[in-house]
């Protein structure tokens, strides 16, 4: 336990390429918000307060990829200045849903999108975080679940370990008691390759599970494909599947690229 | 054959009409009645106030990774086979605080949590089932570890047990010997027939509050006829089951067979998902989590439901022991058809198909023995060259 005439720890949140709902999930604990302002002092957080204090860090929450050449430089001096970096949500940990781009050309795109495309410099890939500087824990989810992330605040507040595991959401879903919406009808559904956290919450509601909590400890993706194309998805269908908020994470990414090919 | 104890006693037959009257009486003292229900097109167990909340004319097809419930002709109370739910959610539940610590800055105290008692009536439980229920009484009330919480939510439990004359396409409970009639461990089990325009219970009493149960309804001794009707609709049960598993030697087999290819080739598909072992009616590990309020002067611990399925199960100083699918699942069908008979004495297996059904993608615990067995050189024999237990 702490007492009270312990400095409290400075804490920055920091956005890269990135929609802001991950931030704002932390403005979303409006009943533990309070708590939170009384442990620690949030000296740098641009979508709550236009007070900044200055660096260093203790803890930097970092949303959002890097996909521009700037970007890519002032990572390394938000890592500098952190001395503990968490990067929270799909884009920070697997590149995002802009990281599409990487499976085709960007260059392809810009003149589609901006009208004066020679103001624009990007990278050709969305690479997430972990890429660019060395990250000391990665909070998944597009966006992240305000509860995990409370977790993590109060596991670093308490010098212990988040009580946040790699498993399988289909454990989530059992755990509410949702019948399994992939056995009783048919629907396909990530969750047997996706990392619980979000409290099972599309299947709650009669939808398969999108992957937003991206790959699992040991998914076995190739086994799932297979099985959807026994339920009578297309490979394109699947691959669609595979290749959403969180396409670029690695086993989904090699999956996705394995029925591309096969597709071909 | 099927145990001919559980056959031969029902001794009592009560019109359907009755059924609700039984209800009734349980009730009257001070049960909660929890029984079989439709919800989200699945039969789950939940609270049900009357015969009104059964799944009545429904009927379920099963198969390896599929479920899905059709309408029958009739109206049978209880024809269709076990869903994807197991009673453990309510005698063993999945988060349950198992104590709380308050700090005041020099002193730590510690709270257990009190076991909260229930007085649960299981409304059509199984055979497969009662023998589940008996595998985790063996292991938390009998010991050597004895679980409080468990001990005040089993202590007083009215088993209304409903044999099995429609069983499902995953059943093999004829091969584990637990069905499709009960054996013993209810109050009363009830056996449902269902036939042009008869439809009555047979009823036999297992234990004396079952019996005082009995009183409480219009019921009158079985004829010879409706005790024959019954017996044939079990003993046509038995190879009815679309499932069968050889259970000869078994421990054996599997203990001999660690290092069998097979494995390897299950593990191809196992998705490592761990709904297998949540759905089991038998599987009972769990893990702790402890938790902590922002300032640290107050920490809980929680039990939930574990698996072996996972990474985290088998994590010890270094890291996790069981890294593949292949270990995990070697490690699940080993403990449940053989080191579970050096642990606790009998079979973790009790054939109620549910792994089977319910893994995503349709991996078949009969199917895994089959395949040692021949590749051992034997030939797979016919159900009905299989006696049961």
């Amino acid at each position: 336990m702490k007492t009270s005439t312990q400095p409290k720890p400075k804490i920055a949140v920091w956005k890269f390429a990135s929609c802001d709902g991950c931030q704002l999930s932390l403005l979303d604990c409006e009943d533990e918000i309070l708590a939170l302002a009384g442990s620690v002092e949030i000296a740098y957080f641009p979508e709550a307060s236009r007070a900044f204090v200055k660096g260093p860090y203790d803890l930097s929450l970092v949303e959002g990829s890097i996909t521009t050449p700037h970007d890519a430089e002032r990572i390394h001096k938000v890592r500098r200045s952190s001395r503990v970096l968490i990067t929270i949500g799909a884009c920070a940990t697997a590149g995002g849903i802009q990281a599409l781009r990487n499976f085709s050309d960007v260059n392809d795109y810009i003149p589609m999108v901006y009208a004066s495309p020679e103001y624009i410099t990007t990278l050709k890939k969305s690479t997430p975080i972990n890429e660019h500087v060395y990250v000391d824990y990665e909070l998944r989810g597009c966006p992240i679940s305000k509860h995990q992330l409370l977790e993590v605040l109060n596991a670093y507040l308490n010098g212990r370990k988040p009580n946040i595991v790699p498993r399988s959401v289909c454990m989530e879903c059992k755990a509410g008691g949702n019948p399994c919406l992939m056995v009783a009808e048919g629907i396909p559904c990530l969750g047997p390759v996706t990392q619980a956290g979000c409290g099972a919450i599309c299947p709650s509601y009669h939808r398969g599970c999108f992957g937003c909590f991206g790959p699992k400890e040991t998914p076995n993706t190739a086994s799932l494909s297979d099985w959807f194309s026994r339920l009578g998805l297309s490979k394109p269908a699947i691959l669609q599947q595979f290749r959403g908020y969180n396409g670029y994470a690695e086993p989904f990414r090699k999956e996705s690229e394995i029925l591309e090919y096969e597709s071909e | 054959m099927c145990s001919e104890k559980g056959k031969g006693e029902a001794m009592f037959t009560i019109d359907v009409s009755a059924f609700d009257d039984l209800l009734s009486a349980i009730k009257a003292k001070g049960y909660a009645l929890l029984g079989p229900t439709i919800r989200d097109r699945v039969v789950v167990y939940d609270q049900i106030s009357g015969s009104k909340d059964l799944p009545i004319g429904w009927s379920d097809r099963q198969e390896g990774g599929t479920y899905r419930l059709n309408k029958r002709k009739d109206q049978a109370f209880f024809g269709y086979s076990v869903g994807p739910q197991t009673w453990k959610k309510f005698l063993y539940p999945d988060h349950l605080k198992l104590w709380e610590a308050h700090s005041d800055g020099s002193r730590i105290e510690i709270e257990p949590a009190t076991p909260e008692s229930r007085r649960y009536a299981l409304i059509g439980i199984r055979p497969c089932e009662l023998a589940a229920l008996a595998i985790h009484d063996r292991i938390f009330l009998e010991g050597p570890y004895l679980d409080p919480h468990y001990q005040a939510l089993r202590a007083d439990t009215f088993l209304l047990a409903v044999n099995c004359t429609e069983p499902g396409g995953t059943c093999f409970c004829h091969s584990m010997g637990s069905g499709p009639a009960v054996k013993q461990g209810f109050d009363l089990a009830l056996t449902e027939i269902v036939e042009n325009d008869d439809h009555y219970f047979l009823v036999n009493p297992g234990s004396d509050r079952g019996a005082e149960i009995l009183q409480e309804v219009v019921y009158h001794e079985a004829t010879a006829e409706e005790t024959a009707r019954a017996e044939k609709a079990l003993s046509d049960a038995e190879y009815r089951m679309g499932r069968y598993m050889d259970i000869d030697n078994i421990r054996e087999l599997l203990y001999r067979n660690l290092e069998h290819p097979y494995w390897e080739e299950i593990a191809k598909r196992c998705l490592n998902c761990a709904n297998c072992t949540l759905v089991c009616p038998t599987c009972f590990c769990s893990t702790v989590e402890d938790s902590t309020d922002l300032s640290g002067a107050s920490a809980s611990r929680t039990r939930m439901w574990d698996s072996c399925f996972t990474s985290q199960f088998s994590y010890i100083h270094g890291g996790s022991v069981r890294q593949s699918a292949m270990a995990r699942y070697r490690q699940w069908i080993t403990h449940k058809l053989a080191s579970w008979q050096d642990q606790f004495g009998t079979s973790g297996c009790v054939g109620c198909g549910r792994c089977i059904t319910w893994c995503p993608v349709g991996i078949d615990i009969t199917e895994a023995v089959w395949a040692l067995r021949e590749s051992e050189g034997e030939t797979r024999r016919e159900k009905t060259q299989l006696t049961g237990v």
